[in-house]
């Protein structure tokens, strides 16, 4: 057989290397500052950019698809050129998906601090950037699938096999999750509403973890774990099985998400019973890959790129069990809406992604620059520092989640609840502090790792184009035509990409199917109405401003719940809600029932101090709604936006919209100057107030007899 | 919950392909020899001869 003579492109894995450090420690920075925003709410340094609401989003994007992102592409580029023997299929794209991803992150980053939100957590990349995001991953996938088509090993190896998921399930979650409406050139409304919307997030939301945080990383951990130890995995069938075991399970657990909410009963439980089975693959993996360093552990004692890959694959296996047990219905109603989530998600981020992107980059960055590591030890400094900080990180907040979740359920013997919503809060900022400490070690950890990386790179040369030699595919393998088939498409890379158009275009198709639908959302609830023009323009700022990151709007049918908040939610109340703001955090108190229950004065002195009304909040100030004007230009757009997607408001009422908007605004002008308030109308805080002040109020307006036949209504 | 049928569709379609990669896996004999395909990833790199070369690669035998 002749051997064939290629070049591996390592400048490309070298550039997705410098991309993972440099957006790593970005988004570590951005998580640390929101860490302290929690317990010193002055530290957003009174800028609307830098508040919480704006720069937790920035930075679970940065972790997520900044500092992952580029390291799934670092693993995929170095690995899938060496597992497939073959260069990249063409460095032009290479170059493309490299500066079109950076420039997506770079673009998120400002459009979020900016306040341009789709308000759908993990998603929250307005469509510009969404189409964006689709056509780079295109490009990813030529490139990939290219390389495949032209290897010269006719096996795949299973971290191909995980790579070729991710991109399948990220394109369908990525385009059916992004289904929206724009109304300016920037900004736009989802296209689901309500309970649909939170479904179609929350089963985006999980898939993002399964399909991006995970798949990938395991592909990476079964390419890079065996090379780091030099003895293949423990068991190759396991890994086979547990791959489409994993897949197969993964996309229908995420109703999880919403448990004890106005999803349908039978949605829920459907989530429930597959996240406990999704436990056997997951530990499938994890298991599989501590077992092949059996007999190796002495290489753990002395390599520091081992040790992050033991602990990576510890705390994925710890995660993979916690997450079927937060399924459980009666755990899930504990845990949900406190720190419970935001522990168990880091134990994840911060163990298996961090701990495994630390230890590629250990290992590959010298191989690559052809010179040894600067530092072992310093290496195994890192991890130390690293594995500290996330055991500071983690524990207090579980602590922290489950101590609050207590306290809201605690009633006194005479039947009232125990704690004021504001005493759970500061009982756990203690809790709060220790997590940023950890969150700073970890961060000081990574430091460590630029400067060590850093050292070691002055000290090689980077090898862009590594030789590698390997015979060519053999001509005959099994069946003539699927050969023929294989060769025809090999040689033409044009044909190749109109196909994947086509297949693409079906991402289209699918698109029509809610157009459809969305007639059949009928509401349910009669005296639930559309929003006025001004409440519809406060809402967007409740958006803009992430209130939903802190505030739920969503009562469980819990007794304490009922007493704090009063009636539970229901379905039929969020018809009209583009996008949903359930939210899935209670840092601050549920807002579902807040309309009515405060004179519009209290909102406006609680916007502009919230410390004047309720002493020892860690709520930010927002004294930048009492300059801003709300921007009534938009405000036809925005009603003709609403009206294709279905919320009636009578025809050709976009041109009277801001007519009513300024009546509804003087009003509440007026309200606020019986308590010798003296704001102009056109405020936003006008627009929120209004906002605020409808929230939840609609089913108030029903009598009880109707409100029984709605909740049977709804059910359905 | 009319969604769900969109959900239904779009994970149907991927449950489909993913179907069909598992079928054409196990005909291509992907999974007939479990020993090597562990073992080989291991050597690959294992005379890494340091040259540079900026051009892309040209396969010979197309």
């Amino acid at each position: 057989m002749q051997l064939e003579k290629f070049y591996y492109d390592n400048k490309i894995v070298k550039m997705f290397a410098y991309a993972t450090i440099f957006w790593g420690i970005i988004g570590m920075l951005a998580g640390l500052w929101v860490a302290i925003d929690l317990y010193y709410p002055t530290a957003n340094l009174g800028l609307p950019y830098t508040t919480f609401g704006r720069m937790r989003p920035v930075h679970t994007n940065a972790v997520i698809f900044a500092f992952v992102g580029n390291g799934i592409f670092m693993g995929v580029y170095y690995s899938l050129q060496r597992l497939c023997k073959a260069r990249m299929f063409s460095d032009t794209l290479s170059k493309l998906h490299f500066w079109g991803w950076q420039l997506i992150i770079a673009f998120g980053a400002l459009t979020l601090l900016s306040g341009y939100t789709t308000g759908k957590e993990y998603a929250e990349l307005e469509w510009p950037l969404d189409i964006a995001i689709a056509v780079v991953w295109i490009i990813f996938g030529i490139n990939m699938f290219g390389t495949i088509i032209k290897r010269r090993e006719s096996h795949l190896y299973v971290a191909i096999w995980f790579y070729i998921a991710t991109w399948v399930t990220v394109a369908m979650l990525h385009i059916v999750n992004s289904f929206e409406i724009p109304f300016s050139f920037i900004k736009s409304y989802s296209w689901y509403a309500g309970v649909q919307d939170a479904l179609v997030q929350w089963w985006y939301g999980h898939n993002a973890v399964a399909f991006f945080l995970t798949t990938p990383y395991l592909g990476v951990m079964y390419y890079f774990l065996p090379k780091a130890a030099n003895r293949p995995i423990y068991s190759y069938r396991l890994s086979i099985i547990h791959f489409w075991a994993l897949i197969f399970l993964y996309i229908w657990a995420g109703p999880h998400h919403l448990l004890y909410t106005a999803l349908p009963d039978w949605a829920q439980s459907l989530g429930t019973v597959f996240s406990i089975m999704l436990l056997l693959p997951s530990w499938g993996g994890m298991l599989n890959g501590l077992f092949t360093l059996r007999g190796a552990w002495d290489k753990v004692r002395e390599d520091p790129v081992l040790k992050f890959m033991v602990v990576a694959v510890t705390c994925y296996g710890m995660a993979t069990f916690e997450g079927p047990m937060l399924s459980l219905k009666n755990v899930n109603a504990i845990s949900h809406f406190t720190d419970w989530t935001i522990a168990h998600v880091h134990i994840g981020a911060l163990g298996w992604n961090g701990f495994l992107t630390f230890g590629v980059l250990y290992w590959l960055i010298p191989r690559i620059f052809n010179t040894p590591l600067y530092s072992k030890k310093l290496a195994t400094t890192h991890f130390w520092i690293g594995t500290i900080g996330i055991v500071l990180y983690a524990v207090p907040l579980y602590w922290a989640g489950f101590t609050q979740a207590l306290m809201w359920k605690q009633f006194t013997p005479d039947g009232h609840l125990k704690y004021q919503f504001l005493e759970t809060v500061t009982h756990i900022l203690p809790m709060y502090i220790t997590r940023s400490i950890g969150g700073t070690l970890y961060l000081i950890g990574a430091f460590l790792m630029v400067y060590n990386l850093w050292k070691t790179v002055a000290a090689g040369q980077l090898v862009a184009n590594e030789a590698a030699e390997a015979p060519a595919l053999p001509k005959v393998i099994e069946t003539h035509s699927k050969q023929y088939w294989h060769r025809w498409i090999e040689a033409r890379p044009i044909q190749m990409l109109i196909f994947s158009l086509i297949a693409v275009a079906i991402g289209g198709i699918i698109e029509m199917v809610p157009t459809f639908l969305v007639k059949s959302n009928v509401p349910t609830i009669a005296s639930v109405k559309p929003y006025t023009p001004l409440e519809l323009q406060g809402r967007d700022i409740y958006v803009r401003e992430g209130c939903y990151l802190c505030h739920s709007q969503m009562i469980r049918p819990f007794r304490d719940e009922v007493a704090r908040y009063g009636e539970y939610s229901k379905a039929g109340e969020f018809v009209y809600d583009h996008p949903f703001q359930w939210g899935s955090k209670r840092t601050g108190p549920d807002l579902a029932r807040i309309g009515g229950k405060y004179p519009d004065s209290w909102h406006f002195n609680h916007m502009l101090d919230p410390r004047s009304m309720s002493p020892g909040s860690i709520m930010p100030a927002y004294t930048w709604l009492f300059d801003n004007k709300i921007d009534t230009s938009l405000t036809p757009a925005k009603i003709r936006a609403m009206q294709t997607l279905g919320v009636p408001y009578p025809e050709g009422y976009d041109k009277q919209a801001n007519k009513d908007l300024e009546a509804q605004a003087k009003s509440i002008k007026e309200t606020l100057k019986k308590d010798k308030i003296d704001i102009s109308s056109n405020a936003e805080i006008v627009a929120l107030i209004a906002y605020l002040q409808r929230v939840g109020t609609d089913i108030k307006a029903q009598s009880t007899a109707n409100n029984a036949t709605a909740i049977t209504n709804n059910n359905n | 919950m009319s969604v769900i049928i969109v959900l239904l569709i779009a994970s149907i379609s991927v449950a489909a392909i993913f179907l069909f990669a598992f079928l054409w896996s196990v005909k291509n004999g992907q999974y007939k020899d479990e020993i090597s395909p562990p073992v080989r990833i291991l050597f690959d790199d294992a005379t890494p001869t340091v040259q540079q070369q900026p051009t892309e690669e040209k396969n010979t035998n197309e």
